[in-house]
């Protein structure tokens, strides 16, 4: 048994790792122990999507080779463990880009693919599973089926967004983006209130990508305020690939370091750093990863970790909600590091259990301090409920099995095509008392 | 641009160098057991941008097969300019002692074979073809320890063995780089519980350690290079302080 944490760091549970290095290996894995089963690539998820609590967990990430590349066609398969940065050294020089990323470039294929993840461009390509032309899943049964929209079309939409449930997955083949450099053209532009972002982003249609990061300590007539990025491929510049991460957090930050004095200094350095604001063009990495500059940045929120809320809320309710939310966080003083929101588009997921939907969806990093911190992820999440959204469960670790079910209501026919041989702690918290 | 022969392709670090070198266009031929697994990381080697890759599978261990096999690739592949000999079994210490034919089978694996595809592939090189011949030794070859002196010791000869030639070459177009790596987080160390900690590289940052090693013509590396410092400390350590030790 060794101990297995996830992304947020709430803690460290016990399972029965086995970490195969070949395809071949899966084929021994389902079916033989007695205990349920889970696949974990780079463990990037916040909560408990990606644990088993005394079970066995399949650590995918040496499973990461290239099986084909068609550099004409930009499509590519590869074993479920490749991460987006291994992709993106091989296919950016070619000129081709994952055609959603995460804000994070270190997930595997079949991560991005279990929890159906999106990127700063949904408004306009969908999520990641809307890219999936195929895929390889083996079942504890013993056989290795495709799916595809057209072959298991069922278990293809199940396993999109399907949380690892269904199977093991193998391998990903997906269609990619063409680039024709790695630069980004981007704007950004203060924003005043919460207002003054929907305006933004209502202007900002046509842009690729867009995202504003959010001052959640402000209040009153301030609430919103932030900044807005928007941008796009550039035509010109060079198909260079991004840099290994320059720093590192090697061990776990004291629990004091980040408190609301801290954090809201940072959002004053932030808001009011030189050169921000305007036209700039930019690498890749810093505009979609900026967290990836620093190794291990969970470390920062100390031996407890951390929470995370996101939420999807549908337009009609968006503005308020957002709002509330805002609010509720600012009243708490519970101090969100880091707060993000941006507008999903109406691209439908392939996905039976998809997190995005046409709306507006924030995110907030809360240092675990206990009882209060739950209490204010409650209180957000009866707020998202009230206005027809959803939690996402990829972030998620608190949120009640009632949320879910009313959040997701094709759950049972996830549950329905859920592998036997597959369970998780998420899966296990969010349908414990309707079974 | 370089034709690279590696046995043991399906090795954790070997696959790691491979890419690096396949990602600058280098050719190949993997060399290894497994048929299939072969296959796997040719199509990934060719998907980074390797100019080509065959593969050629064969029980590298096993002696009688090596001249045999020598010849056959020659045949095939022709001569190569660069050898990785990456293949290797940790094997459990306690388990060995007790089983005469599987320390056989660990020396034999680790050592013996090693070194004579070595030198069946020196003797059959064109006299004008230059080669670099990597080494992939261990640390636990600098001094023997009661825990795991059976794969050290295996390991120390084969990098003795490379020493010795390493001098008989020296000056000639024949170049050896001899590397000792420490924990290595791969497959071969999946049986050692606690594995994580600073003390443990990936193979990407020991096959990033040999790439250097290879442009710069080095004769011996540690990787991660703090091994250096550690087996310096460890090879001097008096006897009354070493006998003590749990290591």
């Amino acid at each position: 048994m060794r101990e297995v944490s996830s992304w947020g760091r709430l803690g460290r549970v016990p399972h029965d790792v086995v970490r195969p290095a070949f395809l071949d290996e899966l084929g021994a894995l389902p079916g033989t122990a007695g205990a349920p089963l889970l696949c974990y690539g780079m463990g990037r998820s916040y909560g408990d999507v990606c644990l088993n609590s005394g079970g066995r967990l399949i650590v995918t990430d040496a499973l990461d080779r290239i099986i084909r590349f068609d550099r004409e066609r930009g499509i590519l398969r590869a074993e479920a463990g490749l991460t987006i940065d291994r992709l993106l050294r091989v296919t950016v020089p070619q000129g081709w880009f994952a055609p959603v990323v995460p804000g994070t470039k270190f997930v595997t294929l079949g991560g991005a693919v279990a929890n159906d993840v999106h990127g700063k461009n949904h408004e306009h390509v969908g999520t990641f599973g809307a890219h999936v032309t195929a895929l390889g899943l083996l079942r504890s049964s013993g056989e290795m089926l495709t799916l595809s929209r057209d072959e298991n079309a069922e278990l293809f939409a199940a396993t999109i967004g399907g949380l690892g449930l269904t199977g093991v997955m193998a391998w990903v083949e997906l269609q990619l983006a063409p680039i024709t450099s790695a630069m980004i053209d981007t704007e950004t532009f203060a924003l005043d209130d919460l207002a003054d972002f929907f305006k933004r982003a209502e202007e900002s249609r046509h842009w690729t990508y867009t995202v504003a990061w959010i001052d959640c300590l402000a209040k009153g007539a301030h609430t919103g305020r932030g900044f807005f990025t928007r941008g796009r491929h550039a035509e010109k510049g060079d198909l260079t690939v991004h840099k290994p991460p320059r720093l590192d957090v090697p061990f776990d930050a004291p629990g004091f370091l980040l408190n609301t004095q801290t954090i809201s200094l940072f959002n004053l350095l932030y808001r009011h750093r030189p050169f921000v604001l305007g036209e700039k063009r930019m690498h890749y990495e810093p505009f979609l990863f900026p967290l990836d500059a620093v190794a291990h940045w969970n470390r920062l929120y100390g031996r407890r970790g951390f929470f995370q809320h996101q939420s999807a809320v549908p337009m009609a309710n968006a503005f308020d909600t957002t709002r509330k939310l805002l609010e509720l966080t600012a009243e708490f003083g519970e101090g969100s590091f880091l707060a993000v929101l941006k507008l999903f588009g109406d691209e439908p997921s392939p996905g039976l259990v998809s997190f995005p939907l046409p709306g507006a969806t924030l995110a907030l990093d809360f240092p675990n301090k206990g009882e209060s911190t739950r209490r204010l992820l409650d209180r957000m999440q009866d707020v998202v409920l009230g206005a027809g959204g959803r939690l996402y469960p990829a972030k998620d670790a608190t949120m009640s099995g009632e949320a879910f079910r009313t959040g997701f209501p094709a759950w049972r026919k996830l549950e329905a095509q859920r592998d036997p041989a597959v369970m998780s702690d998420f899966w296990r918290r969010v349908t414990a008392e309707a079974a | 641009m370089s034709r690279i022969l590696v046995l043991g392709a399906t090795s954790a670090i070997a696959q790691a160098y491979a890419r690096r070198r396949a990602a600058q266009g280098a050719s190949f031929v993997l060399a290894a057991r497994r048929e299939d697994r072969l296959a796997a990381i040719a199509a990934d080697l060719k998907a980074c941008g390797a100019a080509s890759v065959e593969t050629f599978v064969a029980d590298l261990a096993a002696s009688g097969e090596i001249e045999r096999n020598v010849k056959d690739l020659q045949v095939r592949f022709g001569a190569p300019d660069e050898v990785v000999v990456a293949y290797g079994v940790l094997g459990e210490q306690a388990q060995a002692e007790a089983d005469i034919a599987l320390t056989r089978a660990l020396l034999e694996t680790n050592f013996t074979s090693a070194a004579l595809w070595i030198l069946a592939l020196l003797k059959d090189r064109p006299e004008k073809q230059a080669m670099t011949i990597v080494g992939i030794a261990s640390v636990a070859g600098d001094r023997g320890r009661g825990s795991n002196f059976i794969y050290g010791s295996a390991k120390a000869g084969f990098d003795r063995f490379f020493e010795g030639l390493q001098q008989k070459y020296a000056g000639s177009n024949v170049r050896i780089v001899r590397v000792k790596p420490g924990f290595v987080d791969t497959p071969m160390t999946a049986a050692i519980e606690n594995k994580g900690g600073p003390l443990w590289a990936t193979p990407d940052r020991v096959a990033a350690d040999i790439e250097r090693a290879v442009a710069k013509g080095r004769r011996v590396i540690y990787t991660p290079w703090f091994w250096w410092v550690i087996m310096m400390i460890i090879r001097h350590l008096p006897w009354f302080v070493f006998r003590r030790l749990k290591i």
